[in-house]
C-alpha cells in the first residue's frame, strides 16, 4: 500500500479563478450567490446562483477549442492547468502511461444539449454543428484533461449526482494507494446554471429563492453553482523523491449505498460512510477536527446529516466543526465535493476553517458547531468531506495533515 | 367537474385509491403519499388548472399554501383558481 498525497489544487467557481482568491473568499465569509445571467433567466421562478461571473472564454481558449469545449470542460481545463503547474509535474514515458484522470459530472455538457434542443425545438432548425456530440459528453472534460496533458492511463468520468467528484477522487485515492498508477489527475466539474438546467431544478421544489442558508433554522432550500475544483493525487515516495510540496495526505475513503429512497436522505447510509472513512483511514475519530458537511440547506440533508455525524462520531461530534461552504458557492453538484476539498486542504494548511455563512437561527435538529458565518483559526489534523447524493449514493474522503 | 372532485381525482391516483376513499379530513399521510408523491400531485393540480401553486418542500409549514388535509388543499387551489379568474 501506498501513501497518497495531494501536490497540486486547482479551480474555478463563483467565489474566485484560482485556489488563492477562493481560500480567500472562504476566509472572509464572502457569498458568491446573485442573481443569474443567461438566456430566458425571466422564465424561471428560481433566479439566484453561484454563478461564475467575469469569465470570458476567449481570453482563455481559441476559437477551435471553444467549438469542442462546452463549459464545464473550460472550468476543469482551467482547474487542472492550475493543479498540474502548482504540481510540477510533466508526463512522459511511464510516468505518461501510468497516470490517468478521474472526474466528477452529473450533468456533463448540459449548456450544450440546452442550446441545441433549443435551435431544433424552439427555432425548428434542422442541422447542429458537428461537434455537439464530443461537446456534451459526459466524459469529455476527463478526456481533453489526459489530451493536454499526455495522460495515457485510466480515464473515465463518475456521475453519481452530487457525490460525482468524492467518488471520483475517492477511486483515484485507491488507484494511487494500491501501486497501480503513480499520479491521477481527479476533482469534478460541472455547469448546469442553463435555462434548461435550473428549471429542471424548480420543478422538485426544493431550491431557495433568496439564499443558501445550510444548518439555520429558517434554511429553504439549496441554491445551485458551478465550477470545478482539480487535484493531482500522487504516490508519497514518487512527490518525496522529486521534492515536491505536499498540501496534505488522503487518508481514508468510503462509499455506501442507502438502498432506500431515490431523493430522501438517510441517517444510516451516511453514518456508514463516515464510519467506514475513519475506518480506512485507521483514523481514531477523536483526532477529527473538522468536517466540511455536504450541507446543502434544504430540511431534509441537514438534520439528517447531523443526526449521523452524532451517530458516527460519538462524543466528538460535539468537539469537532462542521460547515457548508456551500451557503457561499452554492451546490455544484458533480463538481461539488472537488470545490469543497479546498475548505479541508485550507484547515489543514493554514488552519483556517471555513464558515458557514448565512446562519441566521439556531435549529435544535442541527446542534452541532457549524462555525456560523465567521472563519475561526484552529489547529487540526484530519478532516473529513462528506458528500450525500440523490440516488441515496454517499462518498467521504478523509485528509490528514503532512 | 368542480375543483373539490378534480383535486381529489389527482390526489386519490397519486395514492392509488378510488375517489370515494379520500375524504375530505384525510391527511396525505393517511393516504400514503410520501414527499415526492406530493411534489408529483401539485405539479398535477397546476397542469390541470394551469395555475402556480406557492409550495416549497423544504418548508411546507410555512409555505402560503396549506397541505394538512384534503380539505385545506382544495380550499388553497379553490382560491388560486379563482384569484387567476378574478
Amino acid at each position: 500500500m501506498k501513501r497518497v498525497v495531494i501536490t497540486g489544487a486547482g479551480t474555478i467557481n463563483a467565489l474566485g479563478r484560482g485556489v488563492p482568491a477562493t481560500f480567500e473568499a472562504m476566509r472572509e465569509g464572502r457569498c458568491g450567490i446573485g442573481e443569474l445571467e443567461f438566456r430566458d433567466v425571466e422564465r424561471l421562478a428560481i433566479r439566484i446562483g453561484g454563478q461564475v461571473k467575469g469569465y470570458e472564454p476567449e481570453e482563455t481558449f481559441n476559437r477551435q477549442q471553444l467549438a469542442l469545449y462546452d463549459r464545464f470542460t473550460q472550468f476543469a481545463l482551467i482547474a487542472a492547468r492550475e493543479a498540474i503547474a502548482q504540481a510540477g509535474l510533466e508526463f512522459h514515458g511511464d510516468l505518461a502511461d501510468r497516470s490517468g484522470v478521474v472526474l466528477g459530472t452529473s450533468g456533463g455538457g448540459l449548456t450544450t444539449q440546452d442550446e441545441n434542443y433549443r435551435s431544433v425545438y424552439e427555432e425548428g432548425k434542422n442541422r447542429v454543428h458537428p461537434f455537439v456530440v464530443p461537446k456534451l459528453m459526459n466524459n469529455a472534460a476527463a478526456s481533453h484533461v489526459s489530451m493536454e496533458f499526455n495522460l495515457r492511463g485510466p480515464t473515465f468520468t463518475v456521475a453519481t449526482a452530487c457525490a460525482s467528484s468524492n467518488h471520483a477522487m475517492g477511486l483515484a485515492f485507491q488507484m494511487v494507494r494500491s501501486g497501480a498508477c503513480p499520479a491521477m489527475i481527479t476533482g469534478g466539474s460541472e455547469s448546469m446554471l442553463c435555462f434548461g438546467g435550473v428549471k429542471a431544478w424548480e420543478g422538485l421544489r426544493v431550491m431557495s429563492k433568496d439564499a443558501c442558508r445550510p444548518f439555520s433554522a429558517n434554511r429553504n432550500g439549496m441554491v445551485q453553482g458551478e465550477g470545478a475544483g482539480v487535484y493531482v493525487f500522487e504516490d508519497y515516495d514518487h512527490a518525496k523523491g522529486r521534492g515536491a510540496e505536499i498540501l496534505a495526505e488522503v487518508v481514508g475513503f468510503a462509499m455506501t449505498s442507502d438502498a432506500a429512497d431515490i431523493v430522501m436522505p438517510s441517517k444510516q447510509g451516511a453514518a456508514r460512510a463516515i464510519s467506514g472513512a475513519l475506518r480506512d483511514g485507521r483514523i481514531d475519530r477523536d483526532e477529527v477536527g473538522y468536517i466540511n458537511a455536504h450541507g446543502t440547506g434544504t430540511a431534509a440533508n441537514d438534520k439528517t446529516e447531523c443526526a449521523a455525524v452524532a451517530d458516527a462520531m460519538g462524543p466528538q461530534a460535539d468537539r469537532l466543526m462542521i460547515s457548508a461552504t456551500k451557503s457561499m458557492h452554492g451546490h455544484c453538484i458533480g463538481g461539488t465535493g472537488a470545490v469543497e476539498l479546498l475548505a479541508c486542504i485550507m484547515a489543514l494548511r493554514d488552519g483556517v476553517i471555513a464558515p458557514t455563512i448565512n446562519h441566521e437561527e439556531f435549529d435544535a435538529e442541527c446542534a452541532l458547531d457549524v462555525v456560523p458565518n465567521e472563519a475561526r483559526e484552529a489547529d487540526v489534523s484530519v478532516v473529513l468531506s462528506n458528500a450525500f447524493a440523490f440516488g441515496g449514493l454517499n462518498a467521504v474522503l478523509a485528509l490528514r495533515k503532512v | 367537474m368542480s375543483v373539490k372532485d378534480k383535486v381529489i381525482e389527482i390526489i386519490a391516483e397519486q395514492a392509488v385509491l378510488e375517489p370515494s376513499d379520500v375524504t375530505m379530513e384525510s391527511t396525505l399521510e393517511d393516504l400514503g403519499i410520501d414527499s415526492l408523491g406530493l411534489v408529483e400531485s401539485i405539479f398535477a393540480i397546476e397542469e390541470a388548472f394551469d395555475i402556480s401553486v406557492p409550495f416549497n418542500a423544504n418548508e411546507p409549514e410555512q409555505s402560503d399554501f396549506d397541505i394538512s388535509s384534503v380539505a385545506s388543499i382544495v380550499a388553497g387551489i379553490e382560491k388560486l383558481v379563482a384569484e387567476q379568474a378574478a
